[in-house]
């Protein structure tokens, strides 16, 4: 897991610094005009400023309401910009700990003519081929064309046991700023610099090259139809006003529009949008785009695969069952020989089952002259040619259509034994040497402790997930049942994937899913959030639209809960901006109108002192409120595994009733500090 | 106060939740095209007007060809009506040989009459012949209440259908609206008003010798008193019944004469005033139960129509409770407002004795949460808070069951809104009935809920700083504020009756208000449209744990958050300074 990213604190002095000054640059009107709600209250702003100097000018006494007003409206444009400005910073402070992982290096470019030369690695381009030995950085992301070597990932997965790369096979991706540890490798580069994964997801959670995702854009819209309506009900307040005997300064109507424009909400919600992609980056996962975290958040359909999500790591042999004929101790010689060169974790198990039970030890068949048959996702079986041996062994299918295809037949009693082994959660394995089946090999699985409650979470939110295994369908069903997921694509081919895939989407729905070989990047493509394993090919993080550094399958539900937690976080804070606005009615129009009518003030519900105080107070509450929600806005609202009814009602509650009485309390204590101070 | 008004109010809801599953399934059949009983009468008029207009019944319609379509026949017969208007005087059926109507009123009334909204800057028995009450304002009572309707129809079929880029087809709408609808709800109802006294003749006016002669004395504009005796009465006539039941029933509220639904012959009993009331409501409420029926559900239907029916009884509980108190001045000042046996008791001003509070109170919050406007009693009368009942109903956009079809349309916008908001708190692309919510459809949304203030505070606004605005008033101070943003609200909101006190027969109201009705009308048509295209276009995502559920109390608390919500924000500024102040002045013993 991460180790290198610890989560930072939110009043971190370094960072706030930088983001104050930052928040005077951006003051700037043409970075003020992306957000609409807030380039409104600058250019209120601007208006006070220029009264006040009217004022000033023909020297008029008792400014102070005035000035202060003024103050306190440059302050609301600046808290807003500050509250972006630390979001990108504290995004920025990520880009560094990734960046330093990729410090001067130089690479050892490897010319046509076979000569190496030393040049630095931000000159690589796609396809360069470069040479990297013992001790050195890999200069760029790449993919293994030659050699095995062992590799030090700690730098960007933060997990500090080297793994090994290796050309071909799934394991032949690196990524730039990792280090050779031992042996040497020709690596050719994936991607122009500049380009490189990290180079994108430092952009994006540095704030540059954000751009707006759909639903920050549509309430983006919603805010500025706001302000629009909000500025024609004071603007014509006016008229209405002058009507009544009662015209009001212009201080008091920019402090009234600039108290009821939705300023909370439009001052963080990029703030909002940066830190998402922020708590992303410290789960150790690396976004193409903001709009793929967004779309994680609307998934219904998880795709995961059985192993290393759901079960424990691998199936274990635990039984031999010989089919009648054939002797317990032919059947374990037979699957151990199968097994010899069978790296794979269920290989190895039956050779050591082998060994435990019958004594049978590993034996050297290089005389023999073995040719091993490697597993294939086509053939879905492997084995060994000896010399007048063919040994196989795999799922039933694949050894049945093997057997058949040999002139031999299948007993029915294999049947019975395979569909009880599979009733059981295991998975059987069949053995057979030449056209006839010997028996079956039991696998265990271990489904994880506490991925039955997961799965009842993500239930209760509304997400559907499907298991895909290569295991047959009577063992799959057994496993699901035990892991409790809501559906299972058995014997699963790339194809089958794809075919799931395009039948869920084409059902409306949005279906997410993890990869790591070559073969799952089609799906990967597919699926509206793919999730590639940082371990897989590069094939596969090239289709994906996230990367999983800590390779972790489980990953894909925690990056569910931060796209939802993120959409949260804005509908909570629009929700309290805009019921924040009733108070402020009660705290203003009473104020402005006590002069021509003074039974107004029967509206004075909070009791405020004077209309000067009232008016104050409602504006200095507006302006803080966003400093106090910085940290709500960066931590992102809590999220909890709850049905979508559940959840509106609680956050209704919080962020909707919580939003009307706040602000009556807050501008009510800030009235009695005010009058204390004899500062209205 | 009366346990006797208490309970006419709650059977009025009972009787409306009644009517809403029978007018809601016959309106989806009637718009699915399936059988009905009038089919083997209808059906073959309806192939005969198809082949006479060479209208295509297969045809279906894009979002903006529905539109065009629309716009044109509205355009159209908005010219019919002025034409008819200003050339009356030389058409038959004017037995009171009737001037024609001068232009700004006729562009007003037409404009009016198109739009649903009825706004009448005129006096019904002294303006319009009989044969404009019949072919030009009864055509149009019928044609704008049919487009409001198959208006919601299209938006309805836009939430319900998926991937599909038509709408439908208006002509075919319109007709079978028309047909099988309102032609033979109107039919019937207009016998039942018959029977309790509503008049229907084409006789020239009677006059009648008075038992007791009155004596009546004016004075000049010179200050000069005149004193008369009065012998005798003019008493109009003409084609009543038939006007009034879609005067109701399709929510356009203009009334034959003057006094509208006060006028003995437009609303003779309690039975009648009883009736036109639950006419108002009938088929806007039945259009919750399309819509449930449509998009497949019910539940949500029902939901939409408790979020309705919630914000109607918060009105008229106010509306009734400010009525029955009566006006703290008189009471002050020793007069009785209780109520007795013989004494209905309250603010009676401006109220017909045969209705009293409770059905005056109840009528009021009826006809503006509808945008009907067809009144009886004068809202203008009513105490401030009274007042601001039927002024705050129309403001928050005719979405309480609303005007026929207009009001289903205006809430499905609130509707997208309130689930966008709901959405983004859930952690989703905020769907509706599996429709994803995007861009695209909150900026139309937006724009739809932006005209309404827009048009109405603009023209308020101008109407109170000019000369031409405010020397139509008939009160001084927050009352003609009230008076000026009733006028606009209502114009705007398709509502169309008046606080009355303001003389909207000038050259400006005329036309602003003419106006006003048209923007409220069909640019708000439009982007309300548009997004039914939107929708229409898209995958319908199926529901699950993680969709926010549109069936339940908890959607329909939020539906009527968001109306109140937007409207209160909007408008409070301007209230504060109209009904808000006058009646706390009123407290204070100052009237205006």
């Amino acid at each position: 897991m991460a180790h290198h990213v610890q989560s930072r604190s939110i009043w971190d002095p370094h960072i706030l610094g930088a983001a104050a000054r930052e928040a005077l640059r951006k003051l700037h009107p043409r970075t003020m005009a992306h957000n609409p709600v807030m380039f409104v209250v600058e250019i209120g702003s601007l208006l006070t400023t220029l009264a006040l100097v009217r004022d000033a000018a023909v020297g008029r006494p008792g400014l102070g309401f005035e000035i202060q007003i003024t103050g306190w409206l440059w302050l609301t444009v600046l808290f807003a910009n500050f509250a972006e400005a630390m979001a990108e910073g504290r995004g920025k402070a990520q880009a560094d700990t990734l960046r330093k992982t990729r410090t001067e290096t130089v690479a050892a470019l490897l010319l046509p003519d076979g000569r190496t030369e030393t040049v630095p690695a931000a000159q690589l381009r796609k396809d360069d081929l470069v040479l990297v030995k013992a001790g050195e950085f890999i200069p760029a992301d790449g993919e293994i064309v030659e050699g095995v070597a062992s590799v030090d990932e700690s730098a960007i997965t933060g997990e500090s046991a080297p793994v090994i790369r290796e050309s071909g096979g799934d394991r032949s991706a690196v990524t730039g700023g990792t280090r050779v540890l031992s042996d040497w490798i020709r690596v050719r580069v994936t991607s122009d610099p500049g380009h490189t994964f990290l180079d994108r997801m430092i952009a994006l959670v540095e704030g540059a090259e954000r751009q707006k995702t759909p639903n920050e854009i549509a309430l983006n819209i919603l805010l500025a139809g706001l302000t629009i309506v909000f500025l024609l009900a004071v603007v014509t307040l006016e008229p209405f006003a002058i009507y009544s005997g009662a015209p009001q300064p212009i201080f008091v109507m920019v402090a009234l529009l600039v108290c009821l424009i939705p300023t909370t909400i439009g001052g963080l919600l990029s703030a909002i949008g940066i830190a998402g992609m922020d708590r992303l980056v410290q789960r150790n996962v690396l976004a193409m785009s903001g709009r793929a975290v967004e779309a994680a958040g609307d998934v219904q359909t998880l795709l995961l695969d059985k192993t290393g999500t759901i079960t424990l790591g691998n199936r274990q042999a635990s039984e031999f069952v010989p089919l009648s004929g054939v002797t317990e101790r032919q059947l374990a010689d037979a699957a151990q020989i199968s097994s010899l060169a069978d790296e794979t974790p269920e290989g190895r198990s039956i050779v050591v089952l082998a060994k435990e039970k019958y004594g049978i030890r590993g034996r050297e068949l290089a005389d023999q002259h073995a040719v091993f048959v490697p597993f294939t996702a086509q053939t879905r079986m492997s084995g060994v040619d000896l010399a007048g041996r063919e040994i196989r062994k795999g799922a039933p299918d694949a050894i049945r259509r093997y057997v058949e295809s040999a002139g031999g037949t299948v007993p029915a009693e294999l049947q019975t034994i395979v569909e009880g082994i599979a009733r059981s959660g295991g998975t059987p394995l069949l053995v057979a040497e030449g056209g006839r089946a010997l028996g079956v090999v039991h696998l265990k699985d271990i489904v994880k402790g506490g991925i039955r409650e997961r799965f009842a979470q993500l239930r209760a939110m509304g997400i559907r997930t499907v298991m895909i295994t290569g295991d047959n369908p009577l063992t799959a069903a057994s496993i699901a049942r035990e892991a409790g997921v809501d559906d299972f694509l058995a014997e699963a081919t790339p194809e089958d994937k794809m075919r799931l895939i395009k039948r869920e989407q084409s059902d409306g729905k949005l279906v997410a899913m993890t990869g790591d070989g070559t073969n799952d990047a089609p799906a990967l493509a597919q699926a509206d959030v793919g999730v590639a394993m940082n371990s897989g090919t590069q094939a596969a993080k090239e289709a994906g639209n996230m990367v999983d550094l800590d390779s972790t399958p489980t990953k894909l539900i925690d990056i569910v809960e931060i796209g939802k937690q993120l959409l949260m976080t804005r509908g909570a804070l629009t929700t309290f901006s805009i019921a924040n606005d009733v108070a402020k009615y009660f705290a203003i129009i009473p104020a402005m109108f006590a002069g021509a009518f003074p039974v107004l003030m029967a509206l004075n519900v909070m009791g405020l002192k004077t209309p000067e105080s009232a008016i104050l107070s409602a504006v200095i509450f507006n302006a803080l409120i966003i400093v106090a929600l910085v940290p709500l806005a960066l931590r992102g609202v809590e999220y909890r595994a709850m049905s979508a009814a559940g959840l509106l009602r609680r956050n209704l509650l919080i962020y909707g009733a919580g939003g009307i009485v706040a602000p009556f309390i807050g501008i009510k204590l800030i009235d009695v500090v005010i009058t204390a101070l004899h500062l209205a | 106060m009366t346990a006797n008004g208490w309970l006419q109010i709650a059977l009025y809801l009972a009787l409306i939740a009644a009517i809403t599953p029978l007018t809601g399934r016959f309106m989806t059949r009637v718009f699915n095209r399936e059988r009905t009983w009038l089919d083997p009468v209808l059906r073959p008029v309806e192939r005969l007007i198809y082949r006479s207009t060479g209208v295509d019944e297969a045809h279906e319609m894009r979002w903006t060809e529905y539109a065009m379509a629309m716009l044109l026949f509205s355009v159209v017969s908005m010219l019919l009506l002025y034409a008819i208007e200003r050339l009356q005087y030389w058409l038959p059926w004017n037995p009171q040989h009737l001037p024609g109507v001068p232009p700004e009123l006729a562009f007003n009334t037409a404009a009016s009459f198109t739009t649903n909204t009825n706004w009448q800057a005129y006096a019904g028995e002294t303006t319009m012949s009989y044969l404009t009450q019949m072919a030009g304002l009864a055509y149009h009572n019928f044609a704008s209440a049919a487009v409001g309707i198959v208006l919601a129809i299209a938006f309805i079929r836009g939430i319900a259908q998926k991937e599909k880029d038509a709408l439908g087809n208006f002509w075919v709408d319109l007709v079978r609206c028309l047909l099988w609808v309102l032609l033979p709800l109107c039919l019937v109802f207009s016998l039942v008003l018959v029977s309790q006294g509503v008049v229907q003749n084409l006789r020239p006016y009677d006059t009648a010798t008075l038992v007791d002669p009155q004596t009546v004395t004016t004075t000049g504009q010179a200050g000069t008193t005149q004193t008369q005796v009065v012998r005798s009465q003019v008493i109009a006539q003409g084609p009543v019944a038939s006007q009034e039941a879609i005067k109701e029933l399709g929510t356009n509220g203009g009334g034959f004469f003057n006094a509208n639904s006060a006028h003995p012959f437009e609303n003779p009993t309690p039975l009648s005033n009883y009736l036109e009331m639950l006419a108002i409501f009938a088929l806007a409420s039945g259009l919750t139960w399309t819509l449930g029926d449509m998009t497949g559900s019910r539940g949500h239907g029902w939901a939409v129509w408790a979020a309705m029916a919630f914000l109607f009884l918060a009105g008229v509980t106010t509306a009734y409770w400010a009525e029955a108190q009566g006006n703290p001045l008189l009471t002050a000042a020793g007069a009785d407002q209780h109520v007795t046996a013989l004494c209905p008791g309250g603010n009676m001003e401006g109220k017909e004795v045969r209705f009293g509070i409770a059905d005056s109170a109840l009528f009021a919050t009826v006809t503006t949460d509808a945008s009907c406007g067809a009144v009886n009693s004068l809202h203008d009368s009513y105490t401030p808070i009274g007042g601001l009942v039927p002024l705050v109903n129309i403001m928050l956009g005719e979405v309480i069951f609303g005007g026929v079809g207009a009001g289903m349309y205006g809430m499905l916008v609130f509707i997208v809104l309130a689930v966008f908001i709901a959405g983004l708190m859930v952690g989703r692309t905020p769907e509706y009935l599996g429709k994803k919510i995007e861009a695209y459809d909150v900026k139309m949304a937006m724009l739809y809920v932006l005209i309404f203030p827009l048009v109405i505070l603009t023209l308020a606004a101008v109407s109170v700083l000019f000369p031409f605005g405010t020397s139509s008033l008939g009160n001084a101070g927050p009352h003609g504020l009230s008076e000026i943003l009733y006028a606009f609200s209502s114009g705007t909101g398709n509502n169309g009756s008046a606080f009355a006190g303001l003389n909207a027969n000038t050259p400006w109201y005329d036309l602003s208000i003419g106006l006003a009705t048209l923007v409220g009308r069909f640019l708000m048509i439009v982007p309300m449209l548009a997004i039914a295209g939107s929708l229409g276009r898209k995958k319908r995502v199926p529901p699950s744990s993680g969709t926010f559920p549109v069936t339940t109390p908890l959607f329909a608390t939020l539906l009527v958050g968001v109306v109140v919500i937007v409207g209160a924000l909007t408008f409070f500024p301007a209230l504060s300074l109209g009904p808000v102040v006058e009646h706390l002045l009123m407290l204070k013993g100052q009237v205006f």
